[in-house]
């Protein structure tokens, strides 16, 4: 309990929150300068919001600079807050550079939709440093309502709308779990604080008012990273959403929350971890990929492979905290790189009115943009998990961690998971490069950014396979230094 | 008279949780779905208001918060409700069924 | 001082061809691109022989490299690192100096195809994983260029991706391997658990601490099973076989290389690069030598029914795998490689001859309807001679003394049993005959190829004219392919058939005096000492005792016995009495079917694994037989929807208010569990 407890905030607290609040600027800015201008080409607000989120990675690095509690020790900055911060702000630049052509090419008035992007990202990366569960819940709303509203981008589309509804309907519902979770939590320990809570469940006999207050909130947040028995509601969301924000909703939420459970599993010493975790991982693991199989739509496709990844990083989650809390972080980020790349090659492809969204539509695809097919296969085969992909390291390690843990049941059913989703990613590869092209599908050029965008994911995943030691060696380091 | 202790707030809460979620799942108008929820969340505030008594005022600015954000909440999802009613002309929950399998 | 031999540029060269291939290779003129893919793969085969050259300058034996760190996390660390010993110098020889010969043979054999630089990157592509996996000086990095030669089998084999057979062979190659790599994962997974790296050099010290488990199944042998498991799905054992036939669906050089002299055999390499464990894990050795015999004796069976020449040559494939396995299982390491060696070279010869005899024929492959080519194409028909007759084991062809070195091993090894070794000699029989019933069929008689154009169907969808049905370009019956068009192969796909072929002669003479096992046996000797933990009373390394030596004589003899006989039934069948294997087969047409349809096991493993799969995620989460549900206007197949998803209970019905039915489900089911652990 370092910080100040005076009544005005200091100047670091506000250099603690400096990605926050550059984000917000931004965020706001774009929403007023919507109306105002005249023209509204489009380009110029998403260029504006490209340059908030670069903006806001420059600020992640201030940010680093000023480690400690902020705000009343409601924030917390620390290497493992700041290696999410700097995830989730990459990723929305990510987003943001894909959402170009998509916008242009739907017809969608960029104001709302890039501030909402970065007002989502503002509930996101505060997530990822609260260590109170008040300003997590607010920061989880921020976050879940940008994107019930961003899920409905596609207004004239229903099935656009319908997403945004069934999204806003289950997510608030699961909300509401979440917050009787808080407040069961509250009375139970008095505090709202995850270290106070922590100190109060790991010292003397834990009140069962606190079990129900975590299972409750533990209902909340795997609802929100789509983890079985919650993840029902992602196929339909991700197949209405339009692709970019599938993209971004896939990744940057999830690697959010997943932040949160965390620290609440190992900081605030959850009881019952392993067994719950261990359900709850195998049920996403093979619901996911048996759901999977069968899919003929590409992003609906995806959304069952994220239900499966989700599954896989919880596998993390089961393991001693030494260990399995890297292989977590390291996982959330090759995966968010994989998965944006993937949802990058989706939105470009899939056209207008996202008319191309089959599997079969791809058929081809490598004798039409050999390039655009191989970027997309080196996306598969790392959510396949093939070496020199950030895909494989992450599981790798996952289950190494895993195993190191005693997980010998966990770690073979996900192992077995990973052969078989090999099938289903490679049904597209396949389709890609082993089918005839067919005429009717178009293959626009790759523009400018979402050339940059799948370039960075590329990158990204390569860079994750290949030399996955500074990453690793700075979740290690982030984990030493948060934990002992 | 039995005096009112904090565990009685507990129980109605639970009661009001209880029937929130009925009230979900029962419901087929997406407006009442919404109210259900709102039931929820009045429930969390209730405890809140009732842990206050153990623990001091925190539970009661909680409470202010999550009534903010249930208010949020509501408007966001009556926007996306219009925004639904205008490609389906419908409010029954039974009828958002563009999207499945 | 020790020389360094930049062990990393060896891998790399092919890559960078396959890169400038793979990239540019599209505005390049075929010439171009076979130079690239040549230049590259050939400098890698120099640079293998200049680093065999300069490997007796190296004391020790032994050298590595570490060219980069690659994970570090902990206590365990993982380099992009290099090894090098007698093992994978062999090793390295063989695939740089096959892989390129077979490169040369391909620039003829594909001349006329489309995507000829997509082939040939491919080809150099699967060169640099196959020889990371080599030269790996860690699991981790071997385990990179195992699932690499799977991924460019995988390609390579659905290269003609016009003929769905092709995708589809290659989707179950690669799928078989995945559930063969799971079990090498785990493996290696324990591997971290319990010994802290994968590096070959720290990993086996500290595993040589460990006492053999002679009792029950510790560790160690769960460790060595479970990469058994990954051996027997990359090297195509029981029961993980399957994919290797239907694999022949690609180009023909590409079963030479990939599916016959080099990918299929990393499993062995792996085995005995992994000799440590074995030798500490008797049941695993003993499983491993099981499954080899077991494989090689039925893989026969198969090879002697089937028509297709080049079905045939897979499950002789299969089967002479199988007795490197064996050769493993009984610890006998270098006799293993020793065959895994001549079988390079006849194997890949064999495969080599057989696309030559359907480059002639037009892209035949039915050997039913070859025959009387023998003077038609002299040069395949000799090569084909000698590859043939290597392997039946008859002296003093190559695979004589690898075979035989085998054989002698599955007896008198301390693991070693006379069941293993009668069964490899009856096996040796029956490779005698079906390969001489190839030979005889497709050589001898009189030409059947003409009636044959009849029934060739023209299978639609091929993409040109170039290669509807079968796997040679040449397969659309044109004047110039009839019967007067059988035509020898131009020189560059002759040429290193006649090099491959003076090696299926001579290559076994390596082992005069032991030189080969002199050579590899340092490698799997125990720390320094000369021994290994079980001795073996064999003649390995010393000259054989007097008795064990006239023991062995008479094996050999049984074992070349047992090759003439199949040779002579395979005279009398298929060249002296054509009628009788029609007879035969009508005799015992039960036996016959089951065989003909390889014991009907791909159906046994579609009806076990891959229908419950597919169907159970079908029912489970049923997703319409309309693609249209998503077009509410369309009413039929919304009604029809309706009614299935009335019919079946599912979860993702889209239906909201059983969404969040199932939410509610699951948060009872975890507060439940929750309080159930938390009330004392």
């Amino acid at each position: 309990m370092n910080g100040s407890l005076a009544m005005v905030p200091q100047a670091t607290d506000y250099l603690r929150v400096l990605p926050e609040i550059v984000l917000s600027i931004f965020g706001m800015a774009i929403m007023f300068a919507d109306p105002l201008l005249k023209e509204r080409p489009p380009r110029t607000l998403g260029t504006l919001a490209l340059l908030g989120s670069l903006l806001a990675l420059a600020a992640t690095w201030v940010q680093a600079q000023y480690p400690g509690f902020a705000f009343w020790n409601m924030v917390r900055v620390d290497a493992f807050s700041v290696f999410f911060h700097f995830l989730i702000v990459a990723v929305t630049a990510v987003v943001i550079l894909t959402s170009f052509e998509y916008m242009e090419v739907e017809g969608i008035r960029a104001g709302e939709y890039y501030g909402l992007i970065l007002l989502g990202a503002v509930g996101m990366s505060l997530m990822s440093s609260a260590v109170e569960l008040v300003l997590i819940f607010l920061a989880l709303e921020i976050s879940s309502i940008a994107t019930y509203i961003l899920a409905g981008f596609r207004r004239r589309a229903a099935i656009s709308s319908e997403a945004s509804l069934k999204y806003f309907l289950l997510g608030s519902f699961a909300t509401a779990f979440f917050l009787y979770g808080v407040a069961l939590m509250f009375g139970a320990t008095g505090s709202t604080s995850i270290q106070v809570i922590g100190a109060a469940l790991s010292s003397f006999e834990v009140p069962a008012l606190a079990y129900a207050g975590i299972a409750l909130m533990f209902v909340g947040l795997a609802f929100k990273v789509a983890a079985a028995p919650f993840h029902i509601w992602t196929p339909d969301v991700y197949e209405g959403a339009p692709a970019p924000v599938v993209g971004f909703m896939s990744t940057a939420p999830k690697a959010a929350v997943f932040a949160v459970l965390l620290r609440l599993m190992f900081e605030a010493h959850a009881p019952g971890r392993i067994g719950l975790i261990w359900v709850v991982a195998a049920l996403s693991m093979t619901l996911g990929n048996l759901g999977a199989l069968v899919q003929n739509n590409v992003k609906r496709l995806l959304a069952y492979s994220s239900i499966a990844h989700a599954g896989y990083l919880l596998v993390a989650f089961a393991a001693v905290p030494d260990s399995g809390i890297p292989a977590a972080m390291f996982y959330a980020a090759s995966y968010a790189a994989m998965n944006v790349g993937a949802f990058a090659v989706v939105s470009h492809f899939s056209n207008a009115g996202e008319r191309y969204v089959k599997i079969e539509d791809y058929s081809g695809l490598s004798s039409s943009s050999p390039l655009l097919a191989a970027i997309l296969t080196v996306f598969l085969l790392s959510l396949i998990g093939i070496p020199i992909t950030g895909g494989f390291i992450a599981k790798f390690y996952v289950f190494s961690a895993a195993l190191q843990s005693n997980l010998v049941g966990l770690v073979i059913l996900g192992v077995l998971n990973s052969a078989v989703a090999a099938y289903y990613y490679l049904r597209v590869i396949v389709v890609m490069y082993m089918r005839e092209p067919r005429g009717e599908v178009p293959v626009s050029a790759v523009p400018a950014g979402m050339g940059a965008a799948m370039a960075v994911s590329l990158a990204a995943t390569i860079y994750l396979g290949v030399l996955p030691g500074r990453v690793l060696d700075y979740a290690g380091r982030a984990v030493a230094e948060w934990l002992h | 008279m039995v005096p009112i202790t904090t565990l009685h707030y507990l129980v109605v809460a639970a009661a009001l949780f209880v029937l929130g979620v009925i009230g979900v799942l029962t419901r087929r108008n997406v407006i009442i779905v919404l109210m259900s929820i709102e039931l929820i969340l009045n429930a969390v505030n209730l405890n809140l208001v009732a842990f206050s008594r153990l623990w001091g005022l925190h539970g009661q600015v909680f409470a202010i918060f999550v009534i903010t954000d249930a208010a949020a909440e509501a408007a966001v999802g009556l926007g996306i409700l219009i925004a639904f009613f205008r490609n389906k002309e419908t409010v029954n929950v039974d009828e958002v069924d563009l999207l499945k399998w | 001082m020790s020389p360094n031999f930049h062990l990393w540029l060896i891998p790399l060269l092919p890559l960078l061809g396959a890169a400038i291939n793979g990239l540019f290779g599209w505005r390049f003129s075929r010439q171009l691109v076979s130079a690239v893919a040549l230049t590259f793969s050939g400098a890698a085969f120099a640079l293998g022989l200049w680093v065999a050259t300069q490997f007796p300058s190296l004391g020790t034996g032994l050298y590595r490299e570490s060219s980069a760190v690659w994970i570090r996390a902990g206590d365990f660390q993982a380099d992009f690192g290099f090894y090098l010993d007698q093992l994978s110098l062999i090793m390295l020889l063989i695939v740089a100096g096959v892989g390129f010969l077979i490169h040369i043979y391909s620039v003829g054999y594909m001349w006329e195809e489309g995507g000829f630089y997509r082939f040939f990157s491919y080809l150099n592509l699967f060169l640099f994983f196959m020889l990371t996996l080599i030269l790996a000086s860690n699991y981790l990095l071997m385990f990179v260029g195992w699932e690499g030669v799977g991924l460019a089998s995988y390609l390579l084999i659905g290269f003609w991706f016009t003929r769905d057979q092709a995708a589809s062979a290659g989707k179950k190659a690669f799928i078989v391997n995945r559930v063969g790599d799971f079990g090498f994962l785990i493996g290696l997974f324990l591997l971290i658990k319990h010994f802290g790296s994968l590096d070959f050099e720290t990993l086996f010290a500290s595993i040589r601490l460990h006492s053999p488990e002679t009792q029950g199944a510790g560790l160690l042998t769960s460790i060595a099973l479970l990469l058994m498991l990954g051996a027997c799905g990359k090297s195509a054992q029981i029961p993980l076989y399957v994919w290797l036939p239907d694999a022949m669906e690609g180009p023909t050089p590409v079963s030479a290389l990939i599916h016959a002299a080099t990918m299929v055999t990393a499993g062995v390499y792996m085995i005995a690069r992994s000799h440590v464990i074995y030798d500490r894990a008797p049941a695993a050795g003993m499983m491993v030598a099981i499954l080899g015999t077991l494989t090689a004796f039925f893989a026969a069976t198969m090879g002697m029914t089937q028509t297709d020449i080049k079905k045939v040559l897979a499950y002789s494939t299969i089967s002479q795998l199988g007795y490197m396995f064996l050769a493993c299982g009984v610890a006998a390491y270098t006799a293993g490689i020793f065959h895994l060696m001549t079988h390079a070279f006849f194997k890949g010869l064999l495969f080599l001859a057989a696309g030559a005899v359907m480059h002639a024929t037009g892209g035949e492959q039915d050997m039913r309807n070859m025959g009387g080519l023998r003077t038609k194409i002299p040069w395949t028909f000799w090569s084909m001679t000698a590859a043939t007759v290597a392997i039946c084991g008859i002296p003093p062809f190559a695979g004589f003394f690898s075979k035989d070195e085998i054989l002698w091993q599955a007896y008198a090894s301390a693991r070693g049993s006379w069941l293993y070794w009668l069964f490899g000699v009856i096996t040796a029989g029956m490779t005698a005959f079906y390969m001489f019933r190839l030979w005889f069929l497709t050589f001898f008689g009189e030409y059947r190829g003409g009636r044959a154009e009849a029934h060739l169907p023209a299978q639609p969808g091929g993409r040109g004219s170039g290669h509807a049905g079968g796997d040679d370009p040449h397969r659309v019956p044109s004047p110039s392919h009839g019967q007067g068009g059988i035509h020898e192969s131009p020189k560059v796909m002759l040429v290193p058939m006649v090099i491959l072929a003076v090696l299926s002669v001579v290559g076994g003479w390596v082992s005069y005096h032991h030189t080969f096992e002199n050579f590899l046996s340092p490698v799997f000797r125990e720390g320094g000492t000369d021994s290994l933990v079980e001795t073996r009373p064999t003649s390995t390394g010393v000259e054989s005792p007097v008795e064990e030596g006239g023991k062995e004589t008479l094996f050999m003899t049984i074992s070349v016995g047992a090759a003439a006989i199949g040779i002579f039934l395979a005279w009398l069948l298929y060249l002296r009495r054509p009628a009788w294997p029609d007879r035969i087969a009508h005799r015992m047409w039960g036996l016959y079917q089951t065989v003909l349809h390889k014991y009907y096991v791909d159906e046994l493993y579609a009806a076990l694994f891959v229908k419950p799969l597919i169907n159970g995620s079908t029912n489970l989460l049923w997703r319409g037989i309309d693609q249209n549900v998503i077009d509410a206007g369309a009413d039929q197949s919304a009604d029809l929807t309706r009614r299935l998803s009335d019919s079946l209970r599912h979860m993702q019905s889209g239906n909201l208010r059983s969404y969040a039915g199932w939410v509610a489900l699951g948060a009872a089911a975890v507060i439940g569990y929750m309080v159930w652990i938390g009330i004392p």
